[in-house]
């Protein structure tokens, strides 16, 4: 047996004219958690694909169990033990848990005929292994991210995995559930699986892993042990730029009182939220999944109806039914899912941008004028520098940090008073986190009053002047930014 | 060769079409040049078009949305019946009706329609019924009202000045059968191209036309960014009912006399035409010179093979089908490139 589990040496692989990976090392120890860290693109999950056969590298070699492949077909790796656990998991929603669990084996046995019996067996068993807890009739599709993801692992362990890969899996959990699929890790570790851990979360990569190995742009960077690493060594390994974080200071004097909300509440959701913002200010609200945060957003936005309260722009009392009555209002939403709720990702760059203001670019007869919508368009990707070689190209070409200013552009440029963002660095790479706090900033510092809704504790802090805790639906404490630390915030979360 | 070669980059799927229509009268051409490039056939075929060209304009504005459109038909002839039945209230003793009524009756039947149009969007995006179903459901219950209306028959006996005037040809320079003129532009198409052009504009000029584009790409984000999506789908079904309303009452013109079932092969006829003309089914993608070059390919195919004796006209759907599905699994080559398996 030899050192390493997994060994892949020097891969190469490029698509259409895109060096996706260039001559990339990754090793892994038996039974140790291993952290793959990067941006958006710099190649991660080629490489996952790579190991479990769905791709093919143009170049180097894969060893296995001190076993030397140049190829591998995914019922190899299947069979060799190698299990991904995708960011979708792959699992049918419209099946029960246990189906779920033992529709593989059933598959594998060759079997025809259901037999409900045996397949409750194999799904208990299969839950058995790291003691989770569910209804085995349950129907996937009605489980939460967390259980979801659960599951898949169950699912992945029936196969006797030796290593097991997670494609960023913690995007869509909650901090509890977080640890709880930490503790589930450490389980597997313990029963000598070895886990890959994909993430571009600095926490979670100090928190979890005992190695780690970074990619940039399709390149190789660092390999070594997480002791060594620490954060300004983390940020430039992935960008290869060195940051100074600064912390928001208002600068706007004498903003008035834009945004009064007075015992906002939604049935079931939140209620007697109340809070004043002015311009210059910027208001964080944080809290777990379920404080009803999110629902407080759709709410001053009007994408849901409060049952309880008022909202006030400068003064004046607004009936919010629908997003536009919003937007007339002087609120911008910046939602929390970029792809499903922020942008028309097959549709260019520029109409993506100027589609809320675009009845403002209109003449007699809503015809629109072309002059003055090429100006606006170009204008703002100038201002937010939204790297393109054309904006008339569809916005799926764009970066993940792109795409979020894009999204930022299309609000700004409805000219809003107050900017509610939702999420505003998810799923982007720190480079743009970077850039977008300081726009966000910059706006502020203009006269605009921002509202940033996140679960990233260290961007509230720095970037608010103004801290919002929600819990179970209520607003537990208002602390000052500046001098309170993350454990504080956290002990009123949990 | 290299400005061709542009051109034909420029938008693949309508130079495809483009191709295949050359290709068609290329081989009419060959084949029966003095009985199809007669000055007498293409009058007629456009007096035809019109038909089911409105309805298919209809049918593809609501598919860019995402949706689709299955009630034309039943709005077109339930306007037409009502419209006929109106007209034939009209004459005094005498049998005298002023021309004037027929652009009165025209307005009445683009209100008719339009007002069928916004429930089937009033269903659609009020009460959230899929538009497959809404319009199957609008359809079965307009010409369900037709035949009670009618009792079956056909209306006949509208008052002469209609199909007169509707089914006229300008520009009289062809001598006709028997010593009488027949022109070579009809009416039908002339109220077709302004109904295309006001549509083209719409679409490529307007607002509307990006909001209507984005609807289809993605409801939820049109949502989220503020466009007003149950008014934009309820407009947009409306111009596909007043389309259809024209083209019924184009109808009633070409046959002089209305029926709970004419055109009925015209529903699905309409979708074919609007995703052979490049429309997604799903939504957001699609242009009406696409759709234009459809009905024109369609209906020069139908008028060509009628100039063969020995084919029968039952082939015509047939041959239908296979031009649908050849351009389909054209498109899916296209924008799947067969690779090298290694």
């Amino acid at each position: 047996m030899s050192e390493y589990l997994l060994k892949a040496v020097d891969i190469s692989k490029a698509f259409v004219g895109v060096q996706a990976l260039d001559a990339v090392s990754l090793d892994i120890r038996p039974g140790e958690i291993h952290c793959l860290a990067g941006e958006n693109g710099c190649g991660k999950s080629t490489l996952i694909k790579i190991i479990s056969g769905v791709y093919q590298q143009d170049a180097g070699y894969i060893e296995f169990n001190g076993k030397r492949f140049t190829r591998i077909t995914p019922l190899e790796a299947i069979a060799m033990g190698i299990q991904v656990i995708y960011q979708d998991f792959s699992i049918f929603p419209n099946l029960t848990v246990m189906e779920n669990l033992a529709f593989n084996t059933e598959l594998a046995a060759g079997r025809r005929l259901v037999n409900k019996r045996r397949m409750r067996t194999v799904a208990e068993e299969a839950l058995s292994k790291i003691n989770f807890d569910i209804e085995l009739d349950r129907l996937v599709g009605s489980l939460s991210v967390a259980e979801k993801q659960m599951v898949a692992i169950c699912r992945a362990l029936m196969f006797d995995a030796k290593l097991i890969i997670m494609d960023e899996p913690t995007t869509a959990l909650t901090r509890k559930e977080v640890r709880a699929l930490f503790e589930i890790i450490l389980k597997l570790k313990e029963q000598g699986i070895a886990i890959l851990f994909v993430s571009h979360k600095l926490n979670e990569v100090f928190e979890i892993s005992e190695r780690f190995t970074i990619f940039r742009s399709g390149k190789h960077i660092v390999s070594g042990n997480t002791s060594e690493l620490d954060d300004r060594k983390f940020s430039y390994y992935m960008t290869g730029r060195e940051f100074d974080a600064e912390p928001f200071r208002p600068r706007y004097e004498g903003g008035e009182c834009v945004l009064e909300v007075e015992n906002l509440a939604i049935e079931g959701a939140f209620e007697d939220v109340s809070f004043r913002l002015c311009r210059g200010e910027i208001l964080g609200i944080t809290g777990l999944l379920d404080s009803g945060r999110s629902e407080l957003a759709l709410a001053l936005f009007g994408l849901r109806r409060s049952t309880g309260g008022r909202i006030l722009v400068k003064g004046k009392e607004i009936a919010m039914g629908s997003p536009r009555d919003a937007i007339e209002a002087g609120i911008g939403y910046v939602p929390e899912d970029r792809l499903s709720e922020g942008l028309f990702l097959p549709r260019s760059i520029a109409d993506n941008i100027v589609i809320s203001e675009i009845d403002r670019l209109t003449g007699a007869l809503s015809v629109l004028d072309f002059r003055r919508y090429r100006q606006e368009v170009e204008d703002w990707v100038r201002a937010l520098s939204i790297a393109t070689p054309d904006p008339e190209n569809a916005c799926s070409t764009l970066s993940g940090g792109n795409q979020q200013r894009v999204v930022l552009a299309k609000w700004l440029a409805c000219k809003p008073d107050v900017l509610v963002l939702n999420g505003p660095t998810v799923g982007v790479d720190i480079g743009s986190k970077h850039d977008i706090h300081r726009i966000l900033q910059r706006l502020a510092n203009e006269g605009m009053a921002v509202i940033i809704i996140s679960d990233d504790l260290p961007e509230v802090l720095q970037n608010c002047s103004h801290l919002l805790i929600m819990k179970d639906g209520r607003i537990v404490a208002r602390p000052d930014p500046g001098s309170t630390d993350e454990n504080t915030v956290l002990s009123h979360m949990l | 060769m290299n400005a061709l070669l542009k051109f034909y980059r420029r938008d693949r799927h309508i130079s495809r079409l483009v191709i295949m229509l050359a290709g068609w009268l290329i081989f009419m051409a060959i084949t029966c040049f003095d009985k199809f490039f007669s000055i007498r056939n293409f009058p007629t075929i456009a007096s035809v078009i019109p038909e089911y060209g409105l309805m298919s304009l209809g049918a593809m504005v609501c598919m860019i949305t995402g949706g689709i459109d299955l009630s034309g038909v039943g709005i077109a002839n339930l306007t037409s019946i009502t419209m006929a039945l109106f007209m034939k209230s009209l004459p005094d003793e005498t049998g005298y009706v002023t021309p004037w009524m027929v652009p009165l009756v025209l307005l009445m039947a683009i209100l008719c329609g339009l007002c069928a149009g916004a429930v089937n969007g009033t269903l659609i995006s009020k009460v959230k019924i899929p538009p497959i179903l809404a319009t199957l459901g609008i359809n079965q219950l307009l010409t369900g009202i037709a035949m009670v209306i009618t009792n079956g028959p056909a209306v006949q006996n509208i008052p002469p000045v209609y199909s007169s005037m509707i089914n006229n040809k300008l520009l009289k320079v062809v001598p006709g059968k028997r010593g009488t003129v027949s022109g070579l532009i009809p009416v039908q198409l002339l109220i077709f191209v302004a109904v295309v052009l006001l549509i083209w504009f719409l679409m490529a000029r307007t607002s509307y036309g990006k909001k209507l584009y984005m609807i289809g790409t993605n409801e939820n984000v049109a949502r989220y960014s503020g466009l007003k999506v149950d008014r934009m789908l309820i407009k947009t079904y409306a111009m596909s009912g007043a389309c259809a309303a024209l083209g019924g009452m184009i109808m009633l013109a070409n046959y002089s006399s209305a029926r709970a079932d004419y055109g009925s092969q015209y529903t699905l006829q309409c979708i074919l035409i609007v995703v052979l003309g490049g429309v997604s089914p799903t939504g957001g993608r699609g242009k009406i010179s696409g759709v234009m070059l459809a009905i024109v390919l369609l209906s020069l195919l139908e008028a060509g093979i009628n100039r063969f004796p020995q084919i029968s006209s039952y082939y015509i759907t047939m041959i239908w089908g296979a031009v649908l599905l050849l351009v389909m699994v054209l498109n899916y080559f296209a924008e799947n490139p067969i690779r090298k398996r290694r």
